[in-house]
């Protein structure tokens, strides 16, 4: 879920919601569908930003009892101390990481390797996957895989990869990349980008090995029901959770 | 009914108190030995690291307090690790309630194990109404070996305890606060568990 000065943002097709833009009554819809963890990502860049994404945090654990990420805009220690103190489960870093890189062991050793994801962005610049920032609009000298690595050496707990060549074509998740990273890393990594049928999701635990996939809009359009894939994975020998 | 959940700033307690308040009950929040001893239910949460965890409850007086405890207590996640003897995770001694050594997944696992697995072999009042191989919710990088005390199994490249009881005192590795109906449900068991205090 995108999130905009506490609204979720991005068109929503929820037809049994009484307001689409309240993210906490999407994240309840979506935890009694069926959805196994919910990622809110902020892109509000107001004064009140910080105030406004805790109160949300709050206003979600309130109401849903399956786990939550909390990413956008977390730069110090004290960001995230806000957001867990709120009743975050984890969050998530991305571009601040990149410049930062101490920023992670900081994290990690301040809460736990648990509750820190990092998030990388990447797309393929002839050939080679290469790590970008501003929600994949800035390039970055890094190579995936080395950033990758980089990251669960100083404490991350979680790889958030969202290919940009695979972002919004709902053409399926970039899996070769995917497999790479699963094989070369030893914490969990969720795969982000492309979702556009069923079969996708399969393809992306079968040939991409990803311990996780986060979709947004097949869900929120109503494309792809949580309840209908999850009967699907299962079918396919993935176990999840009915 | 006076439920207590021990504040020694370790970690995420917030969802804690909500999964609480979604089972109709409030909870306090409390570093108090006088208010926790009064509790009719006593929750020991713990999210982190387990010798910082443990240094501050240490601090706070309340590491002789908790083993003396005598109305139901459940320990959840690093609550329920500290509650064991001792953890590999730096090298810490616990309060020796349940007696097993926790040790590091080191089995060609992933680490940490974050997600939902399945709990099995269940044995106790905490899951009345739960099915064999139903889902919980787990983070966690260490874990407790099967032994006398275990009252669930999960299986994580090995098959380890997900759940610990002795006399009074219950352990969940998982955290019942976000495992959806299902860790709802063994919450409000915990709560029915009659109080002998």
């Amino acid at each position: 879920m995108d999130i905009k000065n506490g609204r979720t943002v991005k068109g929503v097709n929820f037809v049994d919601l009484r307001d689409a833009g309240d993210p906490v009554e999407l994240a309840d819809a979506y935890s009694k569908a069926g959805a196994d963890e919910l990622v809110f990502l902020d892109i509000s860049a107001t004064e009140e930003r910080r105030k406004t994404l805790a109160n949300l945090v709050l206003r979600v654990a309130e109401k849903v009892n399956i786990p939550f990420t909390v990413g956008g805009g977390i730069s110090s220690v004290e960001d995230v101390d806000i957001l867990l103190q709120n009743g975050a489960d984890k969050v998530s870093v991305n571009s601040s990481a990149v410049k930062n890189p101490q920023l992670i062991n900081d994290l990690a050793a301040k809460f736990g390797s648990q509750c820190i994801t990092v998030a990388i962005d990447a797309k393929q610049i002839n050939g080679e996957w290469k790590v970008h920032l501003v929600g994949g609009k800035v390039p970055t000298e890094l190579n995936l895989f080395e950033w990758a690595k980089e990251v669960e050496e100083r404490g991350a707990g979680e790889i958030l990869f969202t290919s940009m060549d695979h972002d919004g074509t709902k053409d399926g998740f970039a899996n070769k990349a995917l497999a790479r990273l699963s094989e070369e890393l030893n914490i969990p990594i969720i795969a982000s980008g492309g979702a556009g049928n069923m079969q996708h999701f399969v393809d992306t635990f079968k040939e991409g090995k990803a311990d996780a996939a986060l979709a947004a809009s097949v869900f929120h359009f109503k494309e792809i029901e949580i309840k209908d894939l999850k009967e699907e994975l299962q079918s396919n020998n993935i176990p999840v959770r009915l | 009914m006076k439920i207590v959940i021990i504040d020694y700033g370790a970690g995420n307690i917030q969802s804690i108190k909500f999964a609480i308040q979604r089972l109709g009950y409030e909870a306090v929040l409390s570093n108090n030995p006088e208010e926790i001893m009064e509790a009719d239910k006593v929750i020991f949460p713990g999210v982190g690291e387990a010798s910082s965890a443990m240094k501050k409850l240490k601090e706070s007086g309340l590491d002789t307090l908790v083993p003396k405890l005598r109305q139901p207590v459940l320990g959840i996640c690093l609550g329920m690790q500290l509650m064991c003897n001792y953890t590999e995770e730096g090298d810490t001694k616990g309060l020796g309630i349940f007696d097993v050594d926790v040790l590091r997944f080191n089995h060609g696992v992933k680490v940490p194990q974050i997600g939902w697995n399945q709990i099995e072999s269940l044995e106790s009042p905490l899951f009345a109404d739960i099915n064999e191989k139903e889902y919980i919710y787990l983070v966690h990088s260490y874990y407790a070996p099967v032994v006398e005390d275990t009252i669930a199994t999960s299986n994580y490249g090995v098959e380890y305890s997900t759940a610990l009881h002795k006399n009074n005192f219950y352990g969940t590795q998982f955290h019942p606060e976000k495992s959806s109906m299902v860790g709802e449900r063994i919450l409000k068991n915990f709560l029915n568990l009659s109080t002998t205090n």
